[in-house]
């Protein structure tokens, strides 16, 4: 780490802490122990290239490898009221929110961002479970109803990425709150009749699994994640036994019938824009390297594109 | 009579005043009752006593209290015609869960609610007021029920959360309560909540998300249970006392906050001590609020609620 990184804002920040030498080269896979080799792992989306456990991963870096070229413009969130509760634990609230701001360069558990995903025009949001367990806060809330208000506007899909250990308990009710604010949230989208897809990591539990987390028109889950809204260690305190392997994993849910896919990272994007451009009512997509932005005017149906420029 | 830990030392001089008097009744020369009549007086202020300024760790005990009316008593007393509607036409019906149609002053609704049970039977049979996804989608059918016809939707919020068993989630649960609040927010009649005893997480915003909530003096509303909080953040159950203090899920706390519209003010002692007296409260207060969407029309009703929600907890407790 050199200096810039403590003194440039962190957006800017990103840019330049690519290039820094990590000070590991080497990652271990928490599933198998194989040691990976860092850009080998980011290259493959954080997913461990021997046994395809899928690590976490930042909303930054989804985003990066999600939008066109890695560009993507960051949505406003309006700011919540700071420690509505004026919350104590052995620790203070907002000591709490500023150390978790510290060690992860953002604002609080929620990225929202707009920009092009293989030519689809999508406002996209992703939870950050190294933000305080991606825990559901208001300004978690406060940040899906505005990624709804800005894909409205812009009469484009919304996908969430969803990534939490349930709502914030520091905010108490409020946290609680989030269920049906980010509800209406879902609603406006329904309303304007915009396709809202869902993409469930590992974990997703508690209060976020039991509402905005599972109202998406389509649901895709990352393979083996945790999906549930009462943990598995809650449960076998409740029933006293042990649960099954694999219970409330991705694909067991797939079995129950509580999603439609379950994807493998790698293979998310595209699938991501083949659906996407299909409820949408767009040409097919085109695979592989894209060419050169083609500028035949008018012949071109893509709804978004002409609708934005009326 | 259940007695709570902190009312030991009422249930010491009620427990004697009851033996004075049942001595009495054995020996009728005996004249007890100008003493027993004290040791009355003296329980009475000490009852005012202890239930003046309640702990919020108290306060939860006695939103929990065995001994305080259910839904099954408030719907016995307050409607008629109840018609019990049972199932969600696709795997069972939940019992922790009673709905159907009835009558609230002759107007029909739809009532809807989380019933405990009051004995150890009746307990097991309800879950202890935990319901599964069943009892969430039985919630949902019924609201569409009451939002074709026309019927406003009166919900009874009694639970200490959703039940976490393997059923539950393999059935799923999440998207259940999730439906069940995405229903709240979409149906163009008035629904009314009223949390009457413990609202308990996403189990209770399944059903409480609503054009107006009311909530009884002692009762609770929270994102987690105390014992839950503490044993996450203090690393220790027993802390429970902080955590309840620290959650703000106390009646008066959440007014404050905009999430609670109205406080029904409970009999001295609490609901338990006044079963009649509370129903009736809470009957008043119903009415109240249900008149005050007499003629609102849908769209303005669905779009008043969604304000409510997108604008709640702007200010904080400062609010």
């Amino acid at each position: 780490m050199n200096w810039i990184t403590n003194y440039v804002r962190p957006r800017i920040n990103s840019i330049f802490s690519k290039r820094d030498m990590p000070e590991n080269l080497w990652t271990k896979c928490d599933e198998c122990g194989t040691m990976l080799f860092h850009r080998e792992l980011s290259d493959n989306l954080n997913v461990c290239t021997n046994c395809d456990h899928h690590m976490v991963i930042t909303p930054r870096e989804r985003f990066n490898a999600l939008f066109d070229g890695g560009i993507f413009t960051e949505v406003e969130v309006p700011k919540p009221i700071a420690d509505p509760l004026q919350f104590r634990d052995q620790k203070r609230y907002p000591d709490r929110l500023k150390s978790a701001q510290k060690s992860t360069g953002e604002t609080d558990a929620m990225l929202v961002a707009e920009g092009e995903m293989g030519r689809t025009p999508i406002v996209a949001c992703a939870q950050d479970f190294s933000f305080m367990g991606g825990s559901m806060g208001m300004y978690v809330g406060n940040a899906i109803i505005a990624a709804a208000e800005r894909a409205i506007k812009l009469k484009r899909p919304l996908i969430l990425f969803s990534a939490a250990g349930g709502a914030r308990m520091q905010e108490g009710i409020l946290s609680l709150m989030q269920m049906p604010r980010t509800t209406v949230a879902v609603n406006l989208l329904k309303e304007a009749n915009l396709p809202y897809i869902v993409v469930l990591t590992h974990p997703t539990t508690g209060g976020v699994t039991a509402s905005y987390a599972m109202l998406g028109d389509v649901q895709i889950a990352e393979p083996n994640a945790l999906i549930c809204f009462a943990g598995p260690r809650v449960i076998e305190q409740t029933i006293r036994e042990k649960l099954p392997e694999g219970f409330q994993r991705a694909e067991y849910l797939l079995d129950h019938g509580m999603l439609d896919r379950v994807t493998h990272r790698t293979a998310l994007r595209d699938e991501l824009v083949s659906i996407l451009r299909m409820l949408m009512g767009m040409e097919p997509p085109i695979k592989g390297d894209l060419p050169a932005p083609d500028l035949t005017p008018a012949s071109s149906k893509d709804v978004p594109e002409t609708s934005e420029t009326t | 009579m259940n007695y709570l830990d902190f009312e030991k030392p009422l249930a010491e001089i009620e427990g004697k005043a009851e033996e004075l008097r049942a001595l009495a009744r054995g020996n009728t020369e005996m004249d007890v009752e100008a003493e027993a009549k004290a040791l009355d007086k003296k329980a009475q202020d000490l009852l005012k006593d202890l239930y003046k300024s309640l702990t919020p760790w108290r306060k939860c005990q006695v939103a929990r209290h065995p001994d305080r009316p259910h839904c099954r008593d408030y719907i016995n007393a307050l409607f008629t015609e109840y018609t019990p509607l049972a199932g969600d036409r696709n795997f069972a019906d939940d019992h922790a869960v009673m709905g159907g149609l009835a009558r609230f002053n002759d107007q029909p609704v739809v009532v809807i609610g989380h019933e405990k049970g009051n004995d150890t039977k009746s307990r097991i049979e309800h879950n202890f007021g935990m319901a599964r996804p069943e009892g969430y989608r039985k919630a949902v059918r019924l609201m569409d029920m009451a939002d074709r016809f026309g019927l406003p939707v009166i919900t009874l919020v009694d639970t200490p959360g959703a039940y976490p068993g393997k059923g539950a989630e393999e059935r799923g649960q999440s998207e259940a309560i999730a439906r069940s609040t995405q229903k709240c927010l979409e149906i163009g009649v008035p629904l009314i909540s009223v949390i009457i005893g413990e609202g308990g997480s996403g189990g209770a915003v399944a059903f409480a998300t609503a054009d107006q909530l009311a909530m009884l003096e002692h009762s609770i509303y929270s994102v987690i249970s105390p014992e839950g909080c503490a044993s996450i953040l203090w690393k220790d159950a027993e802390r429970m006392r902080e955590a309840a203090e620290a959650l703000r899920l106390t009646a008066q706390d959440l007014e404050k906050l905009g999430v609670c519209d109205r406080i029904i003010p409970e009999p001295m002692g609490g609901a338990q001590r006044d079963k009649a007296a509370t129903i009736a409260a809470v009957g008043q207060a119903i009415d109240a609020m249900l008149r005050k969407h007499k003629d609102m029309d849908r769209k303005k009703l669905i779009a008043a609620r969604r304000k409510k929600y997108l604008d709640l907890g702007a200010k904080g407790l400062a609010a």
